[in-house]
């Protein structure tokens, strides 16, 4: 996983409540086995006609958002399924960071694990950076995880919340994996003690 | 201190606790299929891991295959065959015990977890896939992770989680006839919206509830998620443990008592405290239908479709807007009446041989209507064999439905069975999202019975006008 400390970015308006799963990434791309190359299907039924040209209307389809590495979003986004391509189609794109009201569970705890910081703010500061995102290459976000700031093109400061641990793992580029191998001996003391009625399913 | 059934289960299975609050959580039972779980295996051959704990993982393959009866000679479509061979390939390296379509026990993962007696109350259970909710009807805690999970479950048989929110829905009373688990828990969504149980464990209780059996249950649990929560509860009863008696991989005899002792010490204390708590009184609950793009956008069949003018918050508006476009509505326009082109009895909701019977409640002695595509397809063998024994496959067959093999089919356009762009359909299954059928499809969530309705007469129909 990469890391995520300091990004200055292009930040691309999707506002949009409820963006759904499917929405991000139909399922019709989910035939994957690989991690990479999701990005080109993105958001594809919304950002591309039936006959796989470009929807111009579209944000990320427009000149100035091509290179957006942030998202603006609406509320409860990333609702819907478990399908981690949603981030992987997120970040092969290029965004790194998503900035919403609310955010899907699944979806928020997916995105850590792939290096993308989602950050829940007001409804109200979200409006104002909705806006600035509006102005296309005209203006950049900054997000610093360290800080846990959003900084505006104006130079206003907006902080965020996140979890410690989390944002340990993001700013360290951490799997959890390791992390957790570390507590082999409290996962080895609690299978000793499961019931024998348990039955194994092998 | 009083606790809630999700706390003791959650207590009972950190294994380990942070300073900042982060548990490592065991899991008991793992289910693993084939779309969520090929870069899990691939993270783990990299990093030259196994797989800690066979015998608490199952795998079997259900949102790719086809289902109709000749796909046993094999699967055309490259993708979905490359997927189903890497799993295959997968669950022979690794040691998990295994499914495969040639095998009657085959099914929706969601269906056979229960059916088989792999998920058990008091459990952690956790698969790549939302609808894992659905094994909370048994009292098992119960959620879906994204694919880095399933390979840190795959690798240490734990997660790390912070406890999420507890929340109660209770539905008192009586449901009216007609009405079934999928209609209380559409008319909750439409309560609490889709965003309603947002950061929460939701424990369903009440008498409406204990009243469902175990497959209105599943239901009712099955699409907690689409009200936004982590994982739906219902404590395990004497209804419960009646299920799960007999069941080939529950415990069976001396070990079946110890097991109901424990089952029996964890339904919520008197006096525990929620969060949130939400009343319905289940009287006044009428059939549901869906008529927006996403579970919420809900109302009874008897209703008109909401104007977007008369919604005075100017997002709301816009959105109300695009999904009476998208679904091809028009504002006043009754719901009932509304032709559909294709009905879908199946998915993880509502494929239960109990769905597949009041579906065929229906349809007896009636014929699919004209120009509408019916199917019916079984969620696990299992299911399959038993409606067939039961004459159950014989009335829907001879009432024109397509008796189809299991899979998860037509709920979410991962495999042939898929809407055209246009098509109106009539779906038991959970999300009504643009695109979820198939591009450009157009879904109405509704119970088995009322799908039924909907086929034999050609449009959305109220049942209780049937039977």
């Amino acid at each position: 996983m990469d890391k995520f400390t300091r990004l200055t970015a292009i930040a691309a308006p999707l506002n949009v409540a409820n963006v759904d799963t499917d929405k991000i990434i139909p399922a019709r791309f989910l035939k994957t086995i690989k991690r990479t190359g999701l990005g080109k299907s993105l958001f594809a039924d919304m950002r591309y006609n039936e006959d796989g040209t470009e929807k111009p209307d579209f944000v990320l389809n427009q000149e100035k958002y091509r290179k957006a590495e942030i998202l603006v979003a609406g509320d409860n986004f990333g609702c819907g399924s478990s399908r981690e391509h949603a981030p992987w189609a997120l970040l092969d794109f290029g965004i790194r960071c998503v900035i919403a009201p609310s955010f899907a569970d699944i979806f928020f705890n997916n995105s850590f694990k792939n290096g993308i910081l989602p950050i829940v703010l007001p409804p109200e500061q979200v409006a104002k950076l909705m806006d600035d995102a509006a102005l296309g290459t005209n203006a950049r976000l900054t997000v610093d995880l360290a800080c846990q700031m959003v900084v505006r093109p104006n130079g206003e400061e907006i902080p965020f919340d996140v979890d410690p641990f989390r944002k340990y793992c993001l700013l360290n580029g951490l799997d959890d994996i390791g992390l957790t191998l570390a507590h082999e001996s409290a996962i080895a003391t609690y299978e000793a003690k499961i019931p024998a009625w348990q039955p194994k399913l092998r | 201190m009083a606790r809630t059934l999700f706390d003791k289960i959650w207590d009972a299975h950190v294994v380990d606790r942070m300073e900042d609050g982060t548990c490592v959580l065991y899991i008991d039972r793992h289910l693993v299929h084939e779309v969520t779980s090929p870069q899990a295996f691939e993270g783990l051959r990299t990093a030259g891991r196994k797989v800690r704990r066979v015998e608490n993982t199952i795998a079997v393959v259900d949102h790719n295959v086809p289902t109709d009866a000749d796909r046993l000679k094999g699967i055309n479509e490259p993708e979905s065959k490359l997927q189903i061979e890497t799993l295959e390939h997968n669950v022979a390296e690794f040691g998990v015990p295994y499914f495969p379509i040639s095998d009657a026990r085959q099914g929706i993962v969601h269906v056979i977890g229960p059916e088989q007696g792999i998920s058990l109350p008091g459990m952690t259970i956790v698969c790549g896939d939302s609808h894992t909710s659905t094994h909370g009807a048994l009292g098992a805690l119960a959620f879906g992770i994204g694919t880095s999970e399933v390979e840190h479950v795959l690798a240490t048989q734990t997660l790390l989680q912070k406890p999420a929110k507890n929340m109660l829905v209770r539905v008192d009373g009586t449901l009216p006839q007609g009405c079934t688990g999928k209609d209380i828990v559409l008319a909750v969504i439409g309560k609490i919206g889709t965003a309603g149980g947002t950061g929460h464990v939701i424990e369903f209780a009440g008498e409406a509830i204990r009243a469902l059996d175990m497959a209105g249950r599943l239901t009712v649990c099955n699409m907690s998620i689409e009200a936004g929560a982590r994982a739906g509860l219902i404590a395990p009863d004497e209804v419960t443990f009646a299920y799960i008696k007999g069941r080939p991989l529950a415990p069976q005899g001396a070990d079946f008592d110890k097991a109901v002792a424990y089952w029996k010490t964890l339904p919520s204390d008197e006096g525990a405290v929620y969060d949130k708590v939400v009343v319905l009184d289940a009287a006044q609950i009428t059939p549901q239908v869906t008529w927006g793009t996403n579970p919420e956008a809900v109302m009874p069949i008897t209703g008109t479709v909401p104007n977007p003018a008369d919604e005075p918050d100017e997002a709301k508006r816009a959105q109300m807007a695009r999904m009476l476009s998208y679904m091809a509505l028009e504002p006043g326009q009754k719901l009932a009446g509304t032709k559909v082109d294709v009905v879908f009895i199946g998915s993880c909701t509502n494929s239960r041989i109990e769905d597949l019977r009041a579906a065929a409640h229906v349809a007896r002695g009636r014929h699919v209507a004209d120009g509408v595509r019916a199917l019916v397809v079984p969620g696990s063998g299992l299911v399959k064999k038993q409606a067939e024994d039961e004459g159950i496959a014989q009335i829907l067959i001879e009432a024109g439905f397509e008796w189809r093999e299991a899979g998860c089919s037509m709920c979410l356009g991962m495999n042939p069975d898929k809407l055209t762009p246009g098509q109106r359909c009539a779906s038991t299954s959970n999300r009504n999202f643009e695109g979820r059928q198939g591009p450009g499809g157009r879904t109405h969530l509704l119970s088995p019975a009322m799908a039924a309705a909907a086929a034999v007469t050609g449009v959305l129909t109220d049942v209780r006008e049937l039977v």
